[in-house]
C-alpha cells in the first residue's frame, strides 16, 4: 500500500476541537465535508468531516451513542443527512440526480449483526445482488462467489445456510458477500462486537488482509489492536462531534483532547 | 336410533358429491386463497409504506371488509358489479359476470383483508437490518421486498397463512347464495332429492371436519419443519 501524503502531514497544526482538515480534492475516495444531522431536534450529527484516500484504511472510535454509525450510514444513504455534503469516489451523496441503488452497489458494507439472508444458502447470498443488481450471470457469479469464500477460508460451507454457521463464519461470509460486489470502498460498523471473543480474531485477520490488498475502509471498530495493525488514520467521535482526526501514531501516542484521552484510557484499560 | 336412516344414499352420491361439489370448494379455495395473498401481500405493503395516502386507503380497505359479514358481501358485490362494469367501461347495459367469477373475486378481495394483517405482521417480524443490508447491497425497493424481505415473511407465516385458508375453504358454502353448487350445495341437493335430510347432514359434517382437521394437522407439521434457524 502507498503512504498517502495525508497520512504523514503533520496535523498539528489543525485546532484539536474542530473539524480537523478538508476533504482531500483529487485522491480521496470519500469526503466528508461539513456533514450535519438531526433526528428532531436532537442533533447526530454536527458539522463532521474527514476524508478517506484511496487504499487508505480509517478507523472510526468514541464512546457509544456519539453518531458512528450514523456517518457510516450516512457515506452510502442508508441515512439521510440535512446539511453538508458527502462525496463517494466522485459521487455526491445528497444530490437528486443520484442514483442512490448504484452508488450502494460500488460501496460494500458489514454489519455489527452479519445479516446475512438467512432463508439463502451461503453461495446465494455471495450471489443474490451481483446477478439481480449487476446483472451478473449465474455461472460468473458463482465462479467469484466461491473464490471469494475460498479466500475467507470457508469454502467447505457453500451449500449451508447461515444458521448453521458461527459467529465468526457469518461475519467472514458477510464480508465476503459485501466483496462480491466489487466495491470500491467498504464500511463496517463494529464487525467484531457480537461475536464471542475466540472467532473476533478469525474476522479481524480477514480485515486485515483486506487492508494488506490495498481496500479503501472506513471502520467502526473498538478493536484498539486492529486500529495499531492496519490503521492509517483515527477519527474520534464524541456526541455528533469528530473531536480528532489524527495519524495512528498521534492518535495512541500523543492525544491531544480530553476526551479522546479518557476514551482511551477507558478503552486500554479493560 | 339410527334405525330408519339409509346410509346407503351416500354411497351412491359420491361421484356427484365429490366429484363435482368438492371439486368446486377445492378450486374455488385455491384460487381465492391465491389471488387474496397476492392482492393482501399488496395491502400489506401499502399500509407499511411511508406514503400517507397508500397507508390510510389500505388501512380503511382492510377496517371495512373485516367489519362486513361475507355472505353480505358477496350478495351485493353479485348484484352491483354489473353496474360498476358497465359504469367503468362506458356500457350501456349492465356487463355479465358469471356466478363463479362474482364468487372468486368477491372471496379474494374479502380474504385478502385477512390475509393482509397477516402478511402485515410477517413483514414485521423481519428485522430492519436486513432491509440495510439488502439495500446497501444496491437493491432497489421492490428488489427488496421480493427478494429478501417477502421470502421471509412468508416462510414466518406459512402457518397461519394456512389456517386462515381453511377458514376460507369453510367459507365457500356460502356461495349457496348464488346458486353455485359446491360441497355442502351438493350435499343439501341430494338430501332434498332423496328426503335424507339427516344422514346428508352428518355426513357433510363428517367430511368437512376430516378436511379441515387434517389440514390444520399438516400445518403444524409443517410449522415445525420451516422454522428458519437464525
Ligand atoms: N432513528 C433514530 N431516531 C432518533 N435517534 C436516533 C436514531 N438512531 C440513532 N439515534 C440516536 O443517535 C445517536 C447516535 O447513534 P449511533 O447509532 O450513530 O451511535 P454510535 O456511535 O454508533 O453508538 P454505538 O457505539 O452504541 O453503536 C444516539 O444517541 C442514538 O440514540
Ligand atoms: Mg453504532
Amino acid at each position: 500500500m502507498t503512504t498517502d501524503p495525508m497520512t504523514s502531514a503533520p496535523m498539528t497544526s489543525a485546532p484539536v476541537t474542530s473539524a480537523p482538515q478538508p476533504a482531500a480534492a483529487g485522491g480521496s475516495m470519500i469526503a466528508i465535508e461539513a456533514v450535519s444531522k438531526w433526528y428532531g431536534e436532537f442533533r447526530v450529527l454536527s458539522g463532521c468531516s474527514t476524508a478517506v484516500s484511496r487504499g487508505e484504511v480509517v478507523v472510526v472510535c468514541g464512546p457509544s451513542g456519539s453518531g458512528k454509525s450514523t456517518l457510516l450510514k450516512c457515506v452510502n444513504a442508508l441515512e439521510t443527512f440535512q446539511e453538508g455534503q458527502i462525496t463517494v469516489d466522485g459521487t455526491r451523496v445528497r444530490d437528486r440526480a443520484t442514483n442512490l441503488p448504484r452508488l450502494r452497489a460500488r460501496v460494500g458494507m458489514v454489519f455489527q449483526h452479519f445479516e446475512l439472508f438467512p432463508h439463502l444458502s451461503v453461495i446465494d447470498n455471495l450471489t443474490l445482488a451481483p446477478r439481480k443488481v449487476l446483472g451478473r450471470s449465474k455461472e460468473a457469479a458463482t465462479k467469484r462467489g466461491l473464490d471469494l469464500l475460498a479466500r475467507v477460508g470457508l469454502s467447505a460451507h457453500a451449500q449451508k445456510h447461515p444458521g448453521q454457521l458461527s459467529g465468526g463464519q457469518q461475519q467472514r461470509v458477510a464480508i465476503a458477500r459485501a466483496l462480491a460486489m466489487d466495491p470500491v470502498v467498504m464500511l463496517f460498523d463494529e464487525p467484531t462486537s457480537a461475536l464471542d471473543p475466540e472467532m473476533v480474531g478469525e474476522v479481524l485477520d480477514v480485515m486485515v488482509e483486506l487492508a494488506r490488498d490495498g481496500m479503501t475502509m472506513m471502520v467502526v471498530t473498538h478493536e484498539m489492536g486492529f486500529a495499531r495493525k492496519v490503521a492509517d488514520r483515527v477519527v474520534f467521535m464524541d456526541r455528533g462531534e469528530i473531536v480528532e482526526d489524527v495519524a495512528k501514531d498521534t492518535f495512541f501516542d500523543r492525544p491531544r483532547s480530553e476526551r479522546a484521552q479518557q476514551f482511551l484510557s477507558k478503552i486500554l484499560a479493560h | 336410533m339410527f334405525a330408519n336412516f339409509d346410509f346407503s344414499v351416500i354411497g351412491a352420491s359420491l361421484p356427484y358429491l365429490f366429484g363435482q361439489g368438492m371439486v368446486f370448494t377445492l378450486t374455488l379455495t385455491a384460487l381465492a386463497a391465491t389471488g387474496g395473498i397476492v392482492f393482501g401481500t399488496l395491502l400489506a405493503m401499502m399500509r407499511l409504506s411511508s406514503i400517507p395516502g397508500l397507508t390510510h386507503a389500505a388501512k380503511l380497505y382492510v377496517e371495512l371488509m373485516r367489519s362486513l359479514p361475507l355472505v353480505l358481501v358477496i350478495f351485493w358485490f353479485y348484484f352491483l358489479v354489473p353496474y360498476i362494469g358497465a359504469w367503468a367501461t362506458g356500457s350501456a347495459t349492465p356487463i355479465q359476470v358469471g356466478a363463479f367469477s362474482s364468487a372468486l373475486i368477491t372471496f379474494t378481495l374479502f380474504e385478502a383483508a385477512y390475509f393482509a394483517e397477516i402478511m402485515r405482521a410477517g413483514i414485521q417480524s423481519i428485522p430492519r437490518g436486513q432491509t440495510a443490508a439488502a439495500r446497501a447491497l444496491g437493491m432497489s425497493y421492490a428488489q427488496t421486498m421480493r427478494l429478501v424481505v417477502l421470502p421471509q415473511a412468508l416462510r414466518n407465516m406459512l402457518p397461519l397463512l394456512l389456517t386462515q385458508t381453511i377458514v376460507l375453504f369453510q367459507d365457500t358454502s356460502l356461495v349457496y347464495v348464488l346458486s353455485l353448487t359446491d360441497f355442502l350445495g351438493a350435499a343439501s341437493k341430494v338430501a332434498q332429492r332423496d328426503g335424507r335430510l339427516v344422514e346428508m347432514y352428518l355426513f357433510a359434517a363428517l367430511v368437512y371436519f376430516a378436511v379441515c382437521f387434517t389440514a390444520s394437522l399438516l400445518v403444524r407439521r409443517l410449522q415445525a419443519r420451516t422454522a428458519i434457524v437464525r
